[in-house]
């Protein structure tokens, strides 16, 4: 749906608009009328509403500077609102304290833009490290073999099981990339943010980076948020899927919900202008939401 | 007029709240201990060979410079009371205090800067995990611990400067002078000479995290919270020098 043009007779659009109040049962996390101000003149996010349902990926698009990379850091509760409500995992985080924070928190991953590996730590101990951190006052400590062995797998997720004891400043920036991802899927929180994981890549690496967040999806059934430049990740995130038996991505068959479940947002200058399926986007008129359109990439 | 103000008392704010945490999370699990043990490495066994240069040279500049006041009076014999004052309260805290704050409160401030600006302090609030707990707390203890053991060695060494200096230039025995020396300490000055390093290390520590941990803007923002860590440590060393004194001087009164 595009928000500039008429939206008064769509009905997806009568629902983003009761959304601004409405939580459904299944929502994982709730945007209701969040702005955020720098310095009173700086809008970062300016009266932004969404909910993201269980099961679901947005895509999140915009210029750089209109807000997205903020809107993430604000779901996590690491940036406050101004204004407005975020309800993560059905609790309101704008009101808590950081302490209280951190239990939230540590349900959802996030892969920062530059990955923000722990540089003085190697990649076992960067992945180890919300094993071994998050509620570590409440919970008991995994065992040192089990702790090895959930680390080893999230490396062999993401194909890097041989670079255990490297530094980060020893990998590529795509290998940095792959480590942030099992960093953040080490724990198999139920959300994943992806703060623009393709940003500076080569194609050829991108698309193993937005395979590899396709079969988190697919595997471990996350609900995932994407920032991303490249209308291709849009793209694959919402035609693929991952088909565990040959461990390869293929495209999705039309009845999958892959297709469906995939939504795509577009910021300006903090404004949501845009929310809606990759038909929508196809088919929006505005100037500013078409530039994120692509006119030659068809749904397989 | 509020305005000004409005800043450097919301920072003071910020610095209470940091202190605050820290402090809370000596009792709060979970406790690095490999984390403090580092540090202490770092801050307390790295700085040795900078303390007792600064430590040795002091006392032993103390000592020829007082050989030529005493001697006025003929009391060179007392050169071993007076350094060991003035080191044990003064100098040996202060001196050793400034040189840590140079080295590791910027230490600290650009380690935890740069970690900040490259988004890895957010990542660990992100991942649901206390920075604080994991940064500044073990720093702030292994500083603790260590600024008063190395300012005991700089005490020491800087004796040894001046005994060198006694010895050589004023043919002064080991036992005439180490004997003066001994003699003049007391329980006050001794209280006073580790109370000071104890402080000056919660401000070091304190500060030079506070600085690294709000740095914003890029390299340039980690140059100038170390720059800044380094000088707030040492102009709050001098201030609560002045207040510990006046506490000290007030009480012998």
């Amino acid at each position: 749906m595009d928000l500039h043009t008429e939206p008064a007779d769509h009905a997806s659009v009568r629902q983003w608009n009761e959304l601004g109040t409405v939580a459904s049962a299944d929502c994982i996390l709730r945007f209701d009328h969040v702005s955020l101000f720098f310095d009173d003149d700086v809008h970062a996010l300016d009266d932004v509403s969404f909910q993201l349902k269980k099961g679901e990926t947005r895509i999140l698009f915009g210029a750089a500077g209109s807000g997205k990379s903020v809107l993430l850091k604000c779901a996590l509760g690491l940036l406050k609102p101004t204004a407005g409500v975020i309800e993560l995992f059905g609790q309101d985080i704008t009101t808590l304290r950081e302490t209280e924070l951190f239990e939230i928190r540590a349900k959802a991953g996030i892969l920062f833009q530059e990955s923000a590996l722990f540089d003085s730590l190697t990649v076992r101990d960067n992945v180890a490290y919300p094993l071994e951190n998050q509620g570590a006052s409440k919970r008991e400590r995994l065992e040192e073999g089990a702790l090895e062995e959930k680390v080893r797998e999230a490396l062999r997720f993401v194909e890097l099981e041989e670079t255990l004891d490297k530094f980060p400043s020893e990998l590529s920036g795509g290998m940095r990339r792959r480590v942030g991802i099992a960093r953040a899927a080490v724990t198999d929180p139920p959300l994943i943010l992806y703060d623009s994981p393709t940003a500076g890549l080569d194609p050829i690496t991108a698309n193993t980076i937005i395979a590899l967040i396709v079969k988190a999806r697919d595997t471990r059934h996350t609900t995932s948020m994407l920032v991303t430049h490249r209308y291709q990740d849009g793209h694959m995130m919402a035609n693929y899927r991952f088909n565990s038996q040959t461990s390869e991505i293929e495209p999705a068959p039309r009845d999958s919900g892959v297709h469906e479940s995939t939504i795509f947002m577009v910021f300006q200058e903090g404004k949501l202008v845009f929310e809606g399926t990759q038909e929508e986007l196809q088919a929006a008129g505005d100037p500013y939401v078409s530039k994120f359109k692509s006119n030659y990439v068809r749904r397989t | 007029m509020l305005d000004v103000l409005k800043s450097p008392i919301l920072a003071f704010q910020d610095f209470i709240f940091l202190s605050g945490r820290a402090f809370k999370n000596i009792f709060r699990s979970p406790h690095y201990t490999d984390d403090i043990f580092i540090q202490a490495d770092t801050i307390g066994f790295g700085s040795l060979p900078i303390v007792v240069l600064t430590g040795f040279f002091t006392g032993a500049v103390m000592g020829l410079q007082m050989s030529r006041a005493l001697n006025q009076y003929g009391a060179t014999g007392q050169i071993g009371a007076i350094v060991a004052i003035t080191l044990v309260r003064e100098l040996g805290p202060v001196l050793s205090s400034i040189t840590v704050a140079g080295r590791n409160a910027s230490g600290m401030a650009s380690e935890l800067g740069s970690m900040k600006v490259t988004e890895q302090i957010d990542a660990m609030r992100a991942l649901g995990t206390d920075p604080t707990q994991k940064l500044v707390t073990p720093r702030l203890l292994a500083t603790s611990l260590t600024l008063p053991m190395l300012t005991v060695i700089a005490d020491f060494v800087g004796l040894v400067g001046c005994y060198l200096v006694a010895s050589l230039f004023l043919n002064q025995t080991s036992s005439q002078f180490w004997n003066t020396a001994w003699r003049a300490l007391e329980w006050n000055d001794i209280l006073q000479g580790l109370l000071k390093p104890f402080v000056f290390a919660l401000v070091i520590s304190l500060v030079g995290c506070f600085y690294g941990m709000r740095t914003s803007g890029g390299t340039q923002g980690v140059g100038r919270a170390t720059t800044q860590a380094v000088v707030a440590s040492i102009v709050w060393i001098f201030i609560l020098n002045l207040l510990i004194t006046r506490l000290f001087v007030s009480g012998t009164n």
